[in-house]
């Protein structure tokens, strides 16, 4: 199928309805979206558990991974017209931007925050360890493999090529909030994508953007701005990932104590017992996960049948408002509470914060803390972003924290028992809440 | 409740102050790779190991006037301070009424130091399953702007043996 110099004999394309046509020329990126870890990333949802809020939001990594390389192949394509672009490393940053996200597991901000997993460890391991990645990438040379995943890592030497896909605007950003918006169905993710890419500039440590083009770049900082509240942030989807978390500490806190499952959760005793090998790793995908909640239904444990019926059937938690310095004087006696009418807290009374979040949005930062977006000048300067958009000086410095108290209101509003004791309950969330 | 914001209280309960944010993410990362019970997850950026979720909680912190966040212009950019206040010593107490079982010895050894170093350090750790030559060429390559010597790195390693040994 491919030529000597590595270009396939005929190009292949993807229809996508973000970018149109996805289009692929090289025989290394047709193999490497052949492997079984990549097409794993078929069954692996792009945005975990938001699909409760927004029903369209069923896309997967798989989709935006090919995002991210079309995106990547058209700055690089965009970037060769003004500078020289060794032939290996151009192939580098396509391989990098497609397999940037193949070390994600199923519900991966979940999984990652209960098991301590880290995806960026996993997306090494599978780009450099025994897999059907590894062994595609180790056909271009010894240290292929490495190269790529250093540029995921960011300890890529070439710190041009690290920004392309991981910076405060990069391949990676540009594809998820277009799709992201596309597959919600909302209107404010988009932006000219074009544009950005037509006034990016290559310079040694990163891509910069020419002045004329600072409204399109704008355009994309309250996209991102307006995906964060509107979408990644919603609080049914925080509800949702609340829920599914507590399964998750719950699955593992009954596994490690013997307690004998109806449904035996084998696939996940290496993941319980810190020994996941890439094998298992890999099996794992949110199909497997779906069927041991939905297993987990009729289990006998009242923890693990109600949380997953919950999750299962959008029976969520509701929220309200919590402001920390005032929770703490209330936390002591809520906890009681809830241990009095029989929920346990650390199950049923959850605290979630906006800096549980794997988003964020624009904002300059200290020196030397992370790389702000630059505009080129016309004399040729660099300026950051902020100091001359007074849109995105606006968005930067405005307040982005929240945190909401997450119960179940159905079981609290059931008074057949403990009536006093629930309405104490309501009393003190809704005192919270008006305060 | 909070238990992680919590822990971050307590670490300035335990150093009275740390002078900017790069300070801080380099000292909690250091910490953690230390065995301190931080869970902020870091990610390798331009300088060195970075949290995001870290920023996030400090900035939360301060909207709720636990930590007292003062900033000061340097050449464009912003330097911050952080202090614990009356307010956020009362979280901690309530928060984790038996301590955040942090070690405040090697938390002012790590404060001590400066932000420079610190960087250095974190990124030494951030290699430690390399060898120490490939570490010192991740090193040159990637902190070029910073000049780090030789020395400085030998320095950073025997920092690290150090606290290792307490």
């Amino acid at each position: 199928m491919g030529r000597p110099d590595g270009q396939l004999v005929e190009e292949k394309v993807f229809k996508d309805p973000v970018h149109r046509y996805i289009h692929v020329r090289d025989e290394l990126i047709w193999e490497l979206i052949g492997t079984r870890e990549f097409q794993r990333l078929r069954r692996i949802r792009q945005l975990g558990t938001t699909y409760v809020t927004f029903h369209g939001a069923e896309h997967t990594r798989f989709n935006h991974s090919l995002g991210v390389y079309e995106v990547m192949r058209r700055m690089v394509e965009n970037l060769e017209k003004k500078m020289t672009w060794d032939e290996d490393e151009r192939l580098v940053c396509l391989a990098a931007a497609l397999l940037h996200d193949i070390g994600h597991g199923p519900f991966s901000h979940s999984f990652e925050k209960v098991f301590g997993t880290d995806h960026e460890d996993w997306t090494r391991r599978i780009i450099t360890g025994d897999t059907e990645v590894n062994a595609v990438l180790s056909r271009m040379g010894s240290r292929f493999a490495e190269r790529v995943a250093d540029v995921i890592g960011k300890t890529y030497e070439n710190k041009l090529i690290v920004s392309l896909i991981s910076s405060q605007i990069d391949a990676d950003r540009m594809d998820y909030l277009l799709r992201d918006a596309f597959y919600t169905g909302v209107s404010y993710g988009n932006f000219d994508m074009e544009r950005i890419l037509r006034v990016m500039r290559p310079q040694e440590d990163q891509a910069v953007f020419k002045l004329s083009g600072m409204h399109a770049v704008e355009d994309y900082i309250m996209s991102r701005y307006q995906m964060y509240w509107q979408v990644y942030f919603h609080p049914v989807t925080r509800s949702a990932e609340v829920i599914l978390s507590r399964i998750l500490h719950r699955a593992r806190e009954l596994m490690r104590g013997g307690y004998p499952f109806r449904q035996e959760p084998v696939h996940f005793q290496s993941l319980f017992s810190e020994t996941l090998s890439i094998r298992d790793y890999i099996r794992l995908d949110e199909s497997l996960v779906l069927y041991y909640f939905q297993e987990w239904e009729d289990e006998e444990d009242p923890i693990l049948r109600d949380l997953c019926r919950r999750f299962m059937n959008r029976h969520l938690f509701k929220y309200v408002e919590c402001d920390p310095s005032k929770q703490m004087l209330i936390w002591p006696e809520l906890q009681e509470l809830f241990r009095k009418i029989g929920l346990d807290p650390s199950y049923y009374l959850i605290i979630d914060s906006s800096s549980d979040l794997p988003y964020d949005f624009y904002r300059p930062g200290e020196k030397d803390e992370r790389l702000p977006i630059h505009l080129l000048m016309p004399d040729g300067s660099l300026s950051e972003l902020s100091r001359q958009s007074d849109i995105v000086e606006a968005i930067s410095g405005k307040k982005r924290t929240d945190h909401k108290l997450y119960y179940p209101r159905d079981l609290l509003e059931d008074q057949s028992e403990y009536a006093e004791e629930k309405r104490r309950i309501l009393t003190l969330l809704h005192a919270q809440e008006g305060s | 409740m909070l238990q992680e914001h919590a822990k971050l209280l307590a670490l300035l309960k335990e150093t009275d102050e740390v002078t900017g944010r790069k300070k801080l993410q380099k000292l909690v990362y250091i910490a953690k790779r230390l065995k301190q019970p931080f869970q902020e997850k870091f990610q390798f950026h331009m300088y060195g190991p970075y949290s995001e979720e870290l920023t996030l909680q400090m900035e939360e912190m301060a909207q709720a006037s636990f930590i007292q966040e003062t900033h000061e212009q340097k050449g464009g950019y912003y330097q911050y301070r952080y202090s614990l206040t009356p307010a956020g010593e009362e979280f901690l107490d309530a928060a984790m009424p038996e301590g955040a079982g942090l070690d405040a010895e090697l938390l002012e050894t790590l404060n001590e130091r400066s932000a420079k170093f610190l960087e250095l350090v974190s990124t030494v750790l951030y290699f430690d399953q390399l060898p120490k030559e490939e570490v010192k060429a991740k090193v040159y390559k990637l902190k070029a702007r910073q000049n780090y010597s030789d020395e400085d790195i030998d320095e950073a390693y025997a920092f690290i043996d150090a606290l290792r040994k307490r």
